[in-house]
């Protein structure tokens, strides 16, 4: 593959509060390649969005990321940049889409004067011609009577017209990479399915990258090509899309795969996960699945897992892998990994 | 959910909950209001004693509202409910109250739907203080039952609900929603707010405190995987109309609606090799003040009747007609604004003289045979004056067909008391799979 548009790696992204520091993202690496679309699965306190935030520079006091911590965006270092330079990425490289377009909409101008005042900071347009090609816009998001609907107030929009108006708007400024954070999970099913469609319509069209962040294991299937699972901060495992579905590895991703209705039929009882996500608030020197994994043996409270190959382009951080060694020499092999570069302090 | 054996084979099935015509329409207030919304509009259904029904639809279909008047939270605007035969839309006073104790509800959103300033166990007691119920040791017992029989501990009684998680909160609401022994309980997404893996424990939950204290259940969602899980029959809404009805495996496995084969292929699964085509609906739904004339679904349907005399029209030009007369919809309802009137009248904009955009977006690179380019024109040119609603009538009239004008009935489908509210189950029409296949 060629340069990835995205790199980031050993990000760690912490929270200082009174009491404690939450390690909100906790030593995670990924890529995304050109016009590759990476998805990130995780439950509410999985650090999932704040990944994502982290990226866009929007990580806010007492949120704070770590030295060490790096995110290249076609080769510059984002984790360097100033508030100005932030904001110029975010008005021409990287896109943003998220859950709640009320937020990114103001309420008191109209859609066609948010996209038009869009396209003039960051694409030299005035006058008719700002109007044409936000008309433009409107259409290619699928908005009909694009025209008329120019001069409407966000809050004559349905939400997933809301949406739409929303992904109009970050397409004025022409970005190259998307960052889609829960775009559709606040919208009914066949509008979900309709923005879906048009992301991937717009990615094919337009080259994107998109980075996806979602809780739903279904639209991930759907949408990614790689896919992330995260746990408490960490990745826990990374592969292809269908290589993750037809052999997941992890405990953790096992466990939430079977939590889904619908994977095994109609009458069998669901499987559960006990216990709750617990907060991240020091080091991992263990895997922090250990207190619900049923897997788990006296090593877990004691080795933090390193990620460990477990197919094609596919791995996992678990002490059961690799396979084919003894658990002593498992444990081992996880620990010397950790000490030679794995774990950061 | 009782177990797949038991599912079919309880053939003295009996009904608890008999729903008749039933409508709740809002802003009803007099000849001059605007027309009302329409939130469930002529409702039949029979749920009976001891099953899992579930009512899936999609946001402004009615169903939470459907199950808010079943429980008396909201009047009914007509119709029947009756409850073990009694008719319960009439109830008042001291019965009103007596029937209350049997049918509880629990809430999508614990957060919002538990008050924070007290404790569990005073959330959990508050119906028992209410009706009465034993002794003070008594209930402080019953609470303590119940709390154990949730999965919560005794030492929670004296918890605040904000130091619970969502999961635990939600356990909470349905202790609450049992305090008083029901035999019915709605569920209105009680699992939406949950993350997948706490969901899961939420469900087991409840199918087991159904199998324990023989309750039947309302659940209504808008998750289709998780009422297929729990739910022996389902009803689906659109726009406050039942589209179909049936037992939950079979209407899955084969939805004869069109409505129910569009959602149920839209939902994502969680499985990327699955290929299989899909119908992704065009548009939003209607709003339930201005609901078509005939079938609720008429404006989006992938397999609406055609009049005749268009048999020739293409598939891409009957599209576009059908996608017009959305936006010439679209604009009869901002007509309504007395805002946008103001402005207009200064000048401000000119709302209606760039619909030849419109036209040219919907229209370029395919054909207007003459059958059809006269009443475009026509509808056009009206539109352009200033009269969308006169180009609505004359487009409802040029190309309107039965889905446009009647409301269909139900059908019998099948001998397993499927139902489906569908012009094409009539014999002179093609069936609703090749229809859609086109
Ligand atoms: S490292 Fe141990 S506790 Fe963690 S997921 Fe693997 S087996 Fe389970
Ligand atoms: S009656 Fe007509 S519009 Fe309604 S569902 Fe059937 S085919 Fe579609």
């Amino acid at each position: 593959m060629s340069e990835p548009v995205l790199s980031v790696s050993n990000l760690r992204t912490v929270f200082h509060t009174d009491r404690e520091t939450i390690r909100a993202v906790d030593g995670v690496s990924f890529d995304v390649g050109r016009g590759e679309t990476v998805g990130i699965v995780g439950e509410s306190g999985s650090g999932k969005s704040v990944t994502a935030r982290s990226i866009m520079g929007l990580v806010e006091s007492p949120g704070e990321i770590l030295p060490g911590s790096s995110i290249r965006f076609n080769g510059q270092e984002l984790t360097e940049f100033d508030d100005a330079q932030y904001r110029e990425i975010r008005g021409s490289g990287i896109g943003m889409v998220f859950q709640d377009p009320q937020k990114s909409l103001n309420p008191v101008y109209t859609v066609g004067n948010q996209i038009i005042e869009a396209l003039e900071e960051n694409q030299d347009l005035t006058g008719e011609e700002a109007r044409e090609e936000a008309i433009d816009l409107l259409e290619a998001v699928a908005i009909p009577d694009a025209p008329r609907r120019l001069d409407e107030y966000p809050h004559e929009f349905s939400g997933g017209m809301r949406q739409r108006a929303m992904i109009a708007m970050m397409l004025a400024c022409d970005p190259e990479f998307l960052i889609c954070d829960e775009p559709t999970t606040a919208l009914d099913v066949t509008i979900e399915a309709q923005i879906l469609e048009l992301l991937q319509e717009l990615q094919e069209e337009r080259g994107l990258s998109i980075l996806f962040i979602t809780h739903d294991m279904g639209v991930i299937a759907e949408i990614a090509d790689r896919v992330n699972v995260m746990y408490a901060g960490e990745i826990v495992e990374t592969a292809p899309v269908e290589e993750l579905f037809a052999s997941p590895t992890h405990p953790y991703t096992e466990g939430l795969l079977d939590a889904i209705p619908g994977r095994q039929d109609g009458s069998e009882q669901l499987r559960t996960i006990e216990g709750d996500v617990p907060t991240a608030n020091e080091a991992a020197s263990h895997c922090r699945f250990a207190p619900r994994c049923e897997h788990a043996f006296d090593a877990c409270e004691q080795a933090h897992p390193q990620h460990v190959e477990v197919g094609p382009e596919h791995t996992a951080a678990c002490l059961l892998y690799p396979g084919e060694k003894s658990r002593s020499e498992r444990v081992e092999h996880h620990r010397a990994q950790a000490e030679t570069g794995g774990d950061h302090e | 959910m009782s177990q797949a054996t038991q599912r079919h084979d309880d053939t003295d099935e009996e009904t608890l909950i008999e729903v008749r015509n039933l409508e709740k329409y809002y802003g009803d207030d007099g000849m001059f209001s605007p027309p009302p919304v329409k939130a469930v509009d002529g409702v039949d259904l029979d749920i009976k004693r001891g099953e899992t029904f579930g009512l899936v639809g999609e946001s402004g279909s009615g169903k939470s509202t459907l199950g808010r008047t079943l429980l008396r939270l909201e009047q009914a605007t007509s119709g029947t409910v009756s409850f073990d035969g009694t008719d319960i839309t009439t109830l008042e006073g001291s019965d009103l109250k007596r029937w209350r104790r049997n049918a509880q509800i629990v809430f999508q959103d614990p957060e919002s739907s538990l008050n924070d300033r007290m404790t569990v166990g005073e959330i959990v007691r508050e119906p028992l203080d209410a009706h009465d119920k034993g002794t003070e040791r008594e209930r402080r017992k019953r609470v303590m039952d119940l709390l154990s029989r949730v999965g919560l501990r005794e030492e929670h009684y004296y918890r605040y609900p904000h130091q619970f998680s969502g999961g635990q909160r939600q356990r909470v609401g349905i202790a609450r929603a049992l305090a008083l022994e029901p035999e019915f309980v709605v569920l209105d997404e009680p699992v939406s707010a949950l993350d997948v893996s706490v969901q899961a424990k939420i469900i087991t939950l409840l199918e087991d405190l159904q199998e324990e204290f023989d309750l039947t259940y309302l659940f209504i969602a808008h998750d289709l995987s998780v009422v297929r899980h729990i739910c022996d029959r389902v009803a689906v809404m659109y726009l406050g109309k039942i589209m179909e009805v049936g037992e939950t495996e079979e209407l899955y496995e084969d939805p004869v609606n069109p409505y129910t084969k569009s959602l149920l292929s839209a939902i994502p699964r969680p499985d990327p090799t699955d290929e299989s085509e899909r119908t992704t609906l065009p548009g939003t739904p209607p709003s339930p003040r201005d609901p078509p004339q005939g079938c609720q679904f008429s404006t989006r349907c992938p397999a609406k009747i055609r009049p005749e005399g268009f048999e020739e029209v293409s598939e891409e030009t009957w599209d576009a007609i059908e996608r017009f007369r959305e936006i010439v919809r679209e604009r009869t309802r901002v007509e309504l604004g007395t805002v946008d009137r103001v402005k207009r009248r200064a000048g401000l904009f000119s709302k209606y003289d760039d619909i030849d955009e419109a036209v040219k977006d919907l229209f370029d690179g395919v054909e207007r045979p003459p059958v059809v380019d006269d009443h475009l024109t026509y509808a056009v040119e009206q539109v352009k004056a200033g009269h969308p609603q006169d180009a609505r009538e004359r487009l409802h009239e040029a190309f309107g067909s039965v889905c446009d004008r009647e409301r269909p009935a139900h059908h019998q489908v099948g001998d397993r008391g499927r139902e489906s509210y569908c012009h094409r189950h009539r014999e002179e029409y093609d069936d609703v799979e090749s229809a859609i296949r086109r």
